[in-house]
């Protein structure tokens, strides 16, 4: 009688566990179906529309717009530029990635003064982030283009190598490290499927679909971002907008992504 | 003023269907601000669209309408060339207007 009723509790919990599985795998499958029924009316088009709006807008002290910015093919070419970003600039005498570079143009060649240049750069309810419209028109014309993130120049090399030390430097209340997560295959918060960053597939696909627009906050977010909530959910201290650290830590992912198409501004939940 | 809105119409066979994105924080007016402050209602109220000044949509929308809305519909006839305008008001009684031609 005993035994017969350990063995229905057993019964049932593998019944129980069984499910568990069959429901996670699903819920991938439909998280997947709702993105492509998604894709279709992505929101991230008006960020686009309004950040190549804002780029031929004359703005700042100097009232000049960033046609003439240069973001690594040239001034003012914009098509296929993401690709090759973070990249050594002589100019800046230092590796930018896209909104650092957007930064350097906005105080170089608009006279905006610094800080306010770097104010806000993720849009809430009350405020338009003029960073995140740019980054969505500069990034969708790169859309269909293979990465190619260089290491030639010596600073390059030094940002992915200080950008691979981040990626696994254990630290915080929670001793963690960006590889806890992104590290083994499999890995999830919540119901969200964690891409495996260590493996050459999993840096492509996440890479290539970053900027995205998030659904759940009815915003543009761009790589920068993703990297800044990273850190929030690590609970480490908060990692400083267009940073040397956020840079490096771009460039190593950047380049582990090379040779895939790239593909966004993306649509997530 | 709001944003524009990004509107595609493309006909196949006898119909045309007309794809539109709208710029808008459809606001619930049932949510709170950091500070405790209800924030209040502010989203689009009614939607119309006309194909060479003929109405063939007419919506009356409500809160539970998302964010940054995308609207998709279909109506008989249309051909190449022929434009295609869409009106929001919201509650406010802001308004946008933008067109496109059907491709």
């Amino acid at each position: 009688m005993r035994a017969g009723r350990t063995a229905r509790a057993a019964a049932a919990v593998l019944a129980v566990v069984a499910c568990g599985a069959l429901a996670q795998t699903n819920t991938a499958d439909e998280i997947a179906k709702y993105r492509a029924a998604l894709q279709d009316g992505n929101p991230a088009e008006l960020w686009e529309a309004r950040g190549e709006a804002l780029w031929k807008e004359a703005r700042g002290p100097r009232n000049v717009s960033l046609e003439r910015c240069d973001l690594g093919l040239g001034p003012g070419v914009v098509k296929g530029a993401y690709t090759h970003l973070p990249r050594y600039f002589a100019d800046a005498d230092r590796v930018q990635d896209l909104e650092s570079r957007l930064v350097f143009c906005m105080v170089s060649l608009q006279g905006i003064p610094e800080a306010e240049a770097k104010e806000g750069p993720f849009g809430g309810p009350d405020h338009k982030s003029a960073i995140e419209a740019l980054v969505a028109w500069i990034t969708s014309e790169s859309r269909g283009v293979k990465m190619d993130v260089p290491q030639n120049h010596p600073k390059e090399r030094e940002a992915y190598a200080v950008g691979e030390k981040i990626f696994y430097y254990r630290g915080g209340t929670h001793d963690f490290a960006c590889a806890t997560c992104h590290g083994e295959d499999g890995k999830r918060i919540r119901l969200q499927d964690l891409p495996n960053l260590t493996t050459r597939e999993g840096a492509q696909k996440a890479y290539t679909t970053w900027p995205a627009y998030r659904v759940s906050q009815g915003e543009l977010r761009t790589f920068q971002w993703r990297l800044n909530d990273c850190f929030r959910q690590q609970r480490f201290p908060e990692l400083v907008f267009t940073s040397d650290a956020s840079v490096a830590l771009t460039t190593f992912l950047a380049r582990n992504a090379n040779g895939a198409a790239f593909d966004a501004p993306a649509i997530k939940r | 003023m709001a944003d524009p809105m990004k509107i595609r119409a493309t006909v196949a066979g006898d119909s045309t269907e007309v794809k539109v994105l709208m710029s808008h924080e459809m606001e619930t007016g049932q949510r709170k601000d950091s500070k405790g402050n209800v924030v209040p209602a502010w989203f689009i109220q009614t939607v119309t669209a006309t194909w060479n000044g003929k109405p063939v949509l007419s919506a009356q929308w409500g809160t539970a309408i998302a964010k940054n809305p995308f609207l998709a519909f279909k109506f008989k006839g249309g051909a190449k060339g022929d434009k295609i305008q869409v009106t929001w008001v919201d509650n406010k009684g802001d308004k946008r207007t933008d067109e496109t031609v059907i491709a």
